[in-house]
């Protein structure tokens, strides 16, 4: 399976949450490398060059998503990741009750991310999507995801 | 009598330091300038004899070692990929060999970069890249660059398991002295040094003492079983930890002030000393050495003094003004010069204070507060030493100088946000010990933990 990071950006602390998606990731055969907290974006670039991560996957709660993850994608052409898959996912804005979710994830994805998930995403819809998006780039191997 | 004679062969003094096996105590010391680019054993023989003149018998000696940083020390070059993670980490794996980092490199080498390479001549290369299962690409298109140099150092292949021996035997098909260890930085949060560490000191043993001049001494004379740096890391990490079974002084900071560097070394863990800090960057090894290139009492002796100046250090000890520059332009000049009047003694110790405060700010971590909506958090980058109970000041300035304590005082004092020790107890070694101590704790540490504590001084 694949590689990837996983991690939060900047202000964000889902500790918790990072470890149940980093279980059940590592449960599904994927090479995980946790880069913790408070992570900056080119920490979270760094670890994905370094370990040749194939998606990039981001979890936001406190609802200042939107403002962390500028540039993500932008950065990541810079450094040579176009191809790395990027996810991001949790309460994204502050304001989600009021806002329609199509609008909020369709401004993520013109931030350069594949996938926007809402805070009621099950692991599992990651897990199937994830091997879907690996496979579709000829990246279905040992696939590690860098989650932030 | 047993007496084992510990010996350094540095670029500007041969040093000797003679200890009683049986009696646990040292016998006396002696140095005389260098003589690595004739011949190495006159200078030798020239502090053996000052040692026999104060009574001390050097014939037959029941073991004899030396440590070298003569002919420039052991000059390393560090390849990785992301500068902040394998090119740091193999930085440091060098460090804590000994050796000298001249330079380091990130990513894919540029032809510039190439003919740099091969225009350093370093003594040995450490190859790193990838963790493991991680970039594969940039250390085999290193391995493939370093293969098309004339370079004929050996080349220590630390990088990513998966392609590692592919490196190899790439490095090894062109002729070149490549050999395989374990990856420096395995995973992205683990640092695994020794290996390397190990595998260095092989190849000094084996190349470097010889390539250095130094191989008559072996033949002659001694065992070089070690690069000077290194055996005063062995003696910070004996004075931390003690001999096997027993205690040392527990976590320890050494400060070595030399002409044209500042070592600091730490054995510690760094551990956060706040509830709840969120700990960032690459994990700094319990056993840490860093070297600053830029705070020497003489090569840097001007840089230094304008450093001196803009904290208020000259006025601290009494320096006037008028006959500075020409006192540091001298030290500059002169480097192998030591302080007789007053205010040589006084200079000395202001450069030497900026040395130790500067050297030791870069060595410690830092700590910032960082508003969340969670409340304030701290974020910590490198080792926490704010309960760090002792440091000890060596090298020339401890030895002969006349102020030690402001000096190594310095290490408590400079940049806030700096997680230096707070109020540790200072010690300086006055004998000019401490390489000796690491180099006899390779055979006695219990005897070498135990002279160099007896010589230690609380100031």
């Amino acid at each position: 399976m694949g590689d990837g990071g996983l991690g939060t950006i900047d202000d964000d602390m889902p500790v918790v949450g990072i470890r149940i998606l980093e279980y059940a990731l590592t449960q599904a055969g994927f090479r995980v490398v946790n880069i913790g907290s408070q992570s900056s974006q080119w920490e979270c670039i760094e670890a994905a060059l370094e370990t040749a991560a194939d998606a990039i996957l981001v979890s936001s709660v406190y609802g200042l998503g939107e403002i962390d993850c500028r540039g993500l994608g932008d950065k990541c052409r810079e450094a040579g990741l176009a191809d790395v898959v990027r996810y991001v996912g949790g309460n994204l804005v502050v304001t989600s009750q009021t806002q329609e979710w199509e609008e909020v994830a369709a401004r993520f994805r013109a931030r350069g991310f594949d996938r926007v998930y809402s805070s009621a995403t099950r692991p599992h819809q990651v897990i199937d999507a994830l091997r879907g998006d690996l496979s579709a780039r000829g990246r279905l191997r040992g696939a590690s995801c860098a989650v932030n | 009598m047993q007496v084992a004679l510990l010996l350094d062969f540095g670029s500007t003094y041969t040093k000797v330091v003679a200890v009683d096996l049986d009696a646990v105590r040292l016998l006396g010391t002696a140095q005389a300038p260098s003589t690595v680019a004739s011949d190495v054993t006159v200078g030798l023989r020239a502090a053996l004899a000052g040692l026999a003149a104060r009574g001390v018998p050097t014939r037959d000696p029941a073991l004899l070692l030396g440590s070298s940083s003569a002919a420039g020390g052991l000059r390393m070059v560090a390849l990785g990929m992301v500068p902040a993670l394998t090119v740091e980490a193999a930085r440091c794996a060098a460090l804590g060999a000994g050796a000298k980092v001249i330079k380091g490199y990130g990513y894919k080498l540029s032809l510039a970069e190439v003919a740099e390479l091969e225009a350093l001549a370093p003594d040995v290369i450490l190859l790193a890249g990838g963790t493991d299962g991680g970039d594969s690409d940039t250390i085999l298109t290193n391995a493939r660059a370093l293969a098309a140099t004339a370079l004929s150092a050996p080349v220590v292949v630390a990088g990513n398991k998966s392609v590692s021996a592919a490196v190899v035997g790439l490095l090894q098909e062109a002729g070149k002295d490549a050999r395989l260890t374990e990856n420096v930085l395995p995973e992205l949060n683990r640092l695994n040094v020794e290996r390397a560490q190990r595998l260095i000191r092989e190849i000094f043993i084996e190349r470097i003492v010889e390539a250095k001049g130094l191989d008559r001494v072996r033949r002659q004379v001694a065992d070089i079983i070690m690069p000077t740096p290194m055996a005063v890391l062995r003696a910070t990490e004996l004075l931390a930890d003690g001999p096997p079974g027993a205690g040392g002084l527990g976590e320890v900071m050494v400060v070595d002030i030399g002409g044209a560097t500042t070592d600091v070394h730490t054995v510690a863990s760094g551990a956060p000393t706040v509830a709840g800090a969120v700990l960032k960057g690459l994990p700094e090894p319990r056993t840490k050495r860093t070297v600053e290139g830029d705070l020497g009492l003489r090569v840097n002796a001007v840089s230094v003094l304008e450093t001196a100046e803009s904290a208020g250090l000259l006025d601290r000890f009494r320096l006037g003004s008028d006959r500075l520059p020409a006192m540091v332009e001298r030290l500059v000049r002169e480097t192998a010069m030591v302080p007789e009047t007053d205010q040589d003694h006084a200079l000395d110790a202001a450069l030497a204070a900026v040395a130790c405060g500067v050297a030791t700010d870069r060595h410690a971590g830092r700590v910032e507060e960082v508003w969340t909506v969670h409340g304030k958090v701290f974020v910590q980058y490198g080792k926490d030493l704010r309960a760090l109970p002792a440091v000890v000041g060596t090298g020339g300035i401890f030895a002969y100088g006349r102020h030690g304590r402001e000096v190594l005082a310095a290490a408590t004092r400079g940049d806030p946000l700096r997680l230096k020790p707070a109020q540790p107890r200072l010690y300086i070694d006055r004998r000019y010990i401490m390489y000796a101590a690491g180099l006899l704790a390779e055979r006695h540490p219990a005897v070498a933990y135990q002279v160099l504590a007896d010589n230690l001084v609380e100031v």
